[in-house]
Order: C-alpha cells, then sequence, then structure tokens
C-alpha cells in the first residue's frame, strides 16, 4: 500500500528542510522529493504544515498494571497518538513494579494489541524499585526493556547505583536517574521559597535535586555508564550537567514543559494539579532550564505524564498526589519556547538517540513520522483530553501548535 | 460599613477596613461576657459546626463559648469521631454536613488550605481556626483587638515575633494582620526557624534575639515544638532556652511599657520564663479574652448579618 505525504515543509535536522514529497509503501519511506510525486495512492496534504521524524516521549507513567483507574495502556497510546507521539517510555513504577520478564512482556503486548503509539518499557534499576538488589537486566532486556530506572524514588545506595550503572554496561542500557535526596525533601510538598512561605506548606530546596545529580554524575564518571537524568527542574543540575558534558562524561538529561512554564506560583490558591516532583521552581530556575534547553545541555524534551484521579488530586495539598498529565500538552507548551527545528531535536533527533532509535528520512528508513500544525490555535480544556485522567495546570490556556498526524511504522495511529 | 465576606479564610484576604470593622464588633462583643447573663439570641436558629482535625483547648472552647453567647446551636466534631477514620475525604464530609443546611463550619486542620478546600465546595460560611502552618487569622484578630485595647493603636507600633516562625500560622497572620494595619513587624529565631522569602510576608528578620526585641512595643513569643529537635532545628532546649527564650535578664533591655504575648499553650521554662509569664506585661490571659469577643464578631458577621443585630 502507497501513501503519499504531499507538499509539507520535511524538517530532519540537521540534514533536511525542504518542501518536499514522501511517499510511503507499506512501513517504510521509499521516495523524498521536492518535485512533485505523482502516483496511485493515498494523499495525505501536508501543505503549511510540518513534517517531522517521528515524535518520542522518553518519560510517561501509563499506570497499568495496577492503577487502571487513572490510566491504561490503551487510553495511554491513545492519548500519546493523539499528541503527535510515535513511541513512549513507560516507568516502571506500577503495581507490581516492573522488574521482571513477565511485566516487561505484559506492556508489550498490551501495547502491541493496542496498534497506536509503541511503548518501549524501562525496567526498575533494583528489585521492588526498593534499592536492595539489581534487577535481572539481561532477561529484561531480551523482553523489550530499553532502560532502567527506579524513577518516582531515587536510588539512595551509592553502591547500587555503581553497580547498575557497571552491569547495564554489558548490555547497553540507560540508566534513568530520578535524582532526589530524600533527607532534604524532608516533610517538603512544593519548592521551598518565598511561595511555600506564604502558603504555609514545607519547602524541597535546589539541592535536594543537584546533590543526586551531582552524585550519579560522579558515578558515571566513575563507571563510564550511560546515565540520563529525567526531569531536570533546578538551576544547580543545570549547571552540573553542563560542567560534566564538557568533561566527556555520557551523561544526557530531559525536562518537562511544566519546568519552563510555570513557576512554583502556580501552587498558590494550593493548587494540587500544580503539585508535581521535582516540585515547580523559581523563575531563576525556569531560565535556567531554558538556557539549557538552548544549549544543548538538556537534550530532550519529555513529559513525564503522570495521570492520578480525582481521588488524589481533590484533596488537601499536603496529601495530594505528585504529578501533571503532559502529553497532550506538549507540543504547544515547548512551541512557546523553541523554534521548529529545536523542538524536533528535543522531541525526535535527540531522544531516538540516545535510546538507540532510528527517526530520520532516509529512503529506507521506517516511517515514523509526526505531522504538525504549527499554527493551530486552542484553548486547553481538560474535559476532552484522550487521557483518562485530568491532572493538568494548564487547562484554559491558549495555546498554538498541534500534532494533526501520527503515523507509526507507515501506519496511521491519528489524523 | 457592609461586611460581604462569606469566609474567614485568612488575613491575607481580609482588606484594612474589614479588619478594622471586626475589631471594633468585637469590641462591643466583649461587653456581653461581661454581663451576668452572657447571652443574646442574634444567631437563635443558626446552626454551627465545630470541625477540629487537630488537638485544641483555647480556640474550641472560646469558638463553643462565643456561638453559645450568641444563642448558637453547635456541635463539635473530632476526626477521631467522625468518618475520617473510615477513610471519607474532607470534601465529602465538608458535604455532608452542609446538606444538613449549617450556616457555620469552624474548622481547624493540620493540612495547610484545607479551609480553603472545603470553601469552595459548600455553601456554609468557613471559619478557619487554624490550618497547618499556613494562617491562625482568629488568632491574629485577638492579638490585634488586645494589642489595640492597651496602647490605642496599632499603627507604627514595633512587633518582635520570636521563635519557630516556619511552623507557625500564628506568626503568619499576625505578620500579615499587624502589617495591614500599619505596624513594623520583626522576626527573630534559629536559621531553621526563619522561612524562605520571610520578607515577602513583609517581615524583617535577624538571628539576634536582642536585637529583635530591643525597640519593640510588643513581644509575641512563639511555643516551640519538641519535634524540631528531631529535623536538626535547634540543639537543645538548653541552648534554645539561652537563645530564644524571654528571661528576665533580656527584658532589662526591652522598652518599660513592652507587652508580652503568647498564643498558648506555654512551655514555662522554655521559650518564656514562668516570672515573665505571670508579670504585668504580660497580656496572655487578655489575648484570651479577647479570643471570645473576635470569635463572636465574625460569628455574628458572617452567619448573622446587621439586620438581625437591629431588631435586638
Amino acid at each position: 500500500m502507497l501513501t503519499l505525504i504531499k507538499r509539507g515543509r520535511v524538517i530532519d535536522p540537521p540534514y533536511l528542510d525542504i518542501i518536499s514529497d514522501i511517499l510511503i509503501e507499506d512501513n517504510k519511506i521509499i521516495d523524498i522529493s521536492e518535485k512533485e510525486i505523482d502516483c496511485f495512492a493515498k494523499i495525505i496534504d501536508a501543505s503549511g504544515k510540518i513534517v517531522a521524524p517521528g515524535f518520542i516521549d522518553m518519560h510517561v507513567h501509563l499506570r497499568e498494571p495496577g492503577f487502571e483507574y487513572k490510566e491504561t495502556i490503551e487510553t495511554g497510546v491513545i492519548s500519546a497518538s493523539y499528541s503527535g507521539f510515535t513511541a513512549v517510555c513507560a516507568m516502571p513504577n506500577t503495581s507490581p513494579i516492573n522488574d521482571n520478564r513477565t511485566i516487561t512482556e505484559y506492556i508489550v503486548n498490551k501495547s502491541n494489541i493496542a496498534q497506536k503509539t509503541k511503548v518501549y518499557p524501562v525496567a526498575a534499576i533494583s528489585k521492588g524499585s526498593n534499592g536492595e538488589s539489581l534487577c535481572e537486566y539481561g532477561d529484561l532486556k531480551d523482553a523489550g526493556a530499553i532502560a532502567i530506572s527506579d524513577d518516582g524514588r531515587p536510588v539512595k545506595n551509592s553502591q547500587l547505583m555503581r553497580r547498575a550503572l557497571e552491569y547495564a554496561k554489558i548490555f547497553d542500557l540507560l540508566v534513568i536517574s530520578h535524582a532526589e535526596e530524600l533527607d532534604l525533601v524532608g516533610n517538603g510538598v512544593m519548592n521551598e521559597g518565598f511561595v511555600a512561605t506564604k502558603l504555609g506548606l514545607a519547602g524541597i530546596p535546589n539541592a535536594s535535586e543537584s546533590i543526586m545529580v551531582m552524585r550519579d554524575i560522579a558515578l558515571s564518571e566513575l563507571t563510564g555508564g550511560r546515565l540520563h537524568i529525567a526531569h531536570v527542574s533546578t538551576k544547580e543540575s543545570v549547571n552540573a550537567i553542563r560542567d560534566a558534558k564538557k568533561r566527556g562524561i555520557p551523561v544526557t538529561a530531559e525536562t518537562a514543559p511544566h519546568y519552563f512554564n510555570l513557576t512554583d506560583e502556580a501552587v498558590l490558591q494550593y493548587n494540587t494539579n500544580a503539585k508535581v516532583n521535582p516540585p515547580l521552581r523559581s523563575q531563576n530556575d525556569v531560565e535556567a532550564v531554558l538556557e539549557g534547553l538552548s544549549d544543548g545541555t538538556i537534550d530532550v524534551i519529555a513529559t513525564d505524564h503522570a495521570p492520578h484521579s480525582s481521588v488524589e488530586k481533590d484533596v488537601e495539598f499536603n496529601m495530594a498526589a505528585n504529578g501533571i498529565i503532559g502529553m497532550e500538552t506538549a507540543i504547544p507548551l515547548s512551541l512557546k519556547f523553541l523554534d521548529i527545528k529545536n523542538l524536533i531535536e528535543k522531541m525526535s533527533k535527540n531522544p531516538s538517540k540516545i535510546l538507540g532509535l532510528k527517526r530520520e528520512f532516509k529512503i529506507g528508513s521506517y516511517a515514523d513520522i509526526t505531522i504538525i500544525d504549527p499554527n493551530f490555535n486552542f484553548i486547553v480544556d481538560s474535559k476532552t483530553f484522550k487521557s483518562k485522567s485530568r491532572n493538568t495546570p494548564f487547562n484554559g490556556w491558549k495555546l498554538k501548535g498541534k500534532a494533526i498526524l501520527t503515523m507509526v511504522e507507515g501506519k496511521i495511529v491519528y489524523g | 460599613m457592609q461586611f460581604n465576606k462569606k469566609d474567614i479564610l485568612d488575613m491575607e484576604s481580609l482588606s484594612f477596613d474589614e479588619i478594622q470593622f471586626i475589631l471594633d464588633t468585637a469590641d462591643k462583643m466583649k461587653e456581653i461576657s461581661q454581663r451576668p447573663i452572657k447571652k443574646v439570641p442574634t444567631l437563635r436558629g443558626k446552626t454551627i459546626i465545630h470541625f477540629f482535625y487537630e488537638a485544641s483547648t483555647r480556640t474550641k472552647t472560646s469558638f463553643d463559648i462565643a456561638a453559645k453567647r450568641l444563642s448558637a446551636d453547635c456541635f463539635s466534631l473530632s476526626a477521631t469521631t467522625s468518618s475520617v477514620v473510615k477513610g471519607e475525604t474532607l470534601i465529602d464530609t465538608a458535604k455532608n454536613l452542609d446538606a444538613m443546611n449549617s450556616d457555620v463550619i469552624i474548622i481547624r486542620h493540620s493540612a495547610s488550605g484545607a479551609p480553603h478546600l472545603i470553601a469552595k465546595n459548600v455553601k456554609a460560611s468557613i471559619i478557619n481556626a487554624g490550618d497547618g502552618m499556613h494562617e491562625h487569622p482568629t488568632q491574629a484578630l485577638l492579638d490585634l483587638m488586645t494589642v489595640r485595647e492597651k496602647k490605642g493603636k496599632i499603627e507604627t507600633l514595633k512587633l518582635a515575633i520570636i521563635g519557630d516562625i516556619s511552623h507557625s500560622r500564628v506568626a503568619r497572620s499576625n505578620i500579615i494582620g499587624f502589617k495591614k494595619l500599619g505596624a513594623e513587624v520583626k522576626v527573630s529565631g534559629p536559621p531553621a526557624m526563619i522561612p524562605k522569602g520571610i520578607e515577602s510576608l513583609g517581615a524583617t528578620y535577624t538571628f539576634d534575639m536582642s536585637e529583635a526585641i530591643s525597640d519593640a512595643d510588643i513581644i509575641m513569643m512563639l511555643r516551640i515544638q519538641k519535634e524540631r529537635l528531631s529535623d536538626f532545628s535547634y540543639p537543645s532546649d538548653r541552648e534554645y532556652s539561652r537563645l530564644y527564650g524571654l528571661s528576665m535578664d533580656k527584658l532589662k533591655y526591652t522598652k518599660k511599657d513592652v507587652l508580652i504575648m503568647h498564643p498558648g499553650p506555654v512551655n514555662r521554662g522554655l521559650e518564656i520564663s514562668p516570672e515573665i509569664a505571670d508579670s504585668d506585661s504580660s497580656v496572655i490571659l487578655d489575648q484570651v479574652e479577647n479570643g471570645v469577643a473576635v470569635r463572636m464578631a465574625l460569628l455574628y458577621l458572617v452567619a448573622g448579618g446587621v439586620r438581625n443585630v437591629d431588631s435586638n
């Protein structure tokens, strides 16, 4: 079967930025041409639109198994497809934790049945993510795990983290660090600063993140293991990562749109939809994160899509669960600060490189494609979300830019 | 003036005029408590619920007495005897109380913002009787009333608040309240007890207690909580008392007519020496007396309205 994407602005940084046609046969790209291609095919009119290599969200929580009332793999991938993502990486903090082959295979199978966005499971670093013993990375990799992380919890034991980085090297598994020093967090529920003081909420200092970022960088330097820092939120973390990269340490990093679109003032009125871990920080940190994105210190924008139901969010702020759902607002929130090429770097090219996936426009490569209308204006209405949950602090925001078509290996999963 | 507030959630949301009006009303209410028959029919037929998720002697009794002196019907609920122990959420509990057509729900809760959450979900008026580390507006109002009574004014006075500002809702409400009425506020305590960005509330701070109290017109001592030892906020009661306790020794270097306040309960010998707590400078019991008046005023203003008093 032939599919022809016509007259889009085809961007594959740093190589391509041309108005052209792309011809797809079954699951692969068979022609890319500035001249109009004329053949009998299913036509997708992309004029005035951006045709980009498929977007990847390398940090999502799909909640299945265990928390199906918040999200299921099926609702998660429908939401991901609708948001322009051709692949997502599912974090292991399900119930039970994804620390064994059975769960990893379950996630892969479920997502295959859904036939939407591809799901690459991230398995746990330690059994039960309790920081006491290593998981069987060999078995997990065989089952389909693309990386390992105890996301949601830090690896407190430095020796275990060192061994994880060393052992993961055998399988070329990426180690994703949830950097958080729990003693410094204490009973904190939001960023430490004048907003916390005003609201009478216990604060979380920046150092609770950067101290662990620095430790994990030191362990990556020691072991040579590939380290990826999840959800960077502070200036100090950005500085530490920039310095580590200069020194040639194999570290990469991601941030989420809420860390450069919002400050801790979003928590005012005790808005539990703005409660997230790490917490929303100060304007200073927002600027540092943006600078990190622009100078390449931060490689990736991932959403840390963390669905929660009203049961977890319509409660006292102290008791509310941490998390923001991010996929359906990720592209427009990022386009507020990044140009389209930079966006494609952060949401397609870089995550694919870090994860060892391919996202490129070459004849013969898989047709994983995201088409974006950069001028699409809309008002965020959480009631219309495809995700099962509604916990967004961006409800009512006027945004611009949206994925209008998502193609996974030649198959249109949205659009 | 028309008092149109449905809820009393914090000092932050009360204007200068509203605070003055509440204090003026409280002054009138105080007289009722000094009569031999301490009861007026103002809130007859009104239903008031005391919903205390957290232990309290002073505030709860004070609200209860205030409501009864105004002839309201009141009911008390605590977390341990309510359906909270069965896992009912705060919003559900509040909506149920609301469905019984209660007029005022007075809430104390260990979570900052809990009264705000309830206020968004019910028709009844909500009065915050202390929420977590956020605010305790009725305490600030009774403190303002006491100072105004003793000093004749608030503006230009210097208030020193000493102790654990970080964890104190009393401190937050008083900083905001005294600032709104034109006083200067300086706080003092060890670094862990001075929260980040305290300046944004309008207070200055010093780690040197004598500097804070030397020119103060009012010294407000806060209760020190023993659990602060376990998060390394201070090394020992002995050292805390030496550095931040109010002793006769330190009192020598203050103004002669300084007022000593404490929201209670007092740790005698820790943050304040017994002689000072019982001295003529101490207005601790005046605070308690005025607490009833302020709470009567608030109940009247949110549940009664001006018409009711005129008809009495």
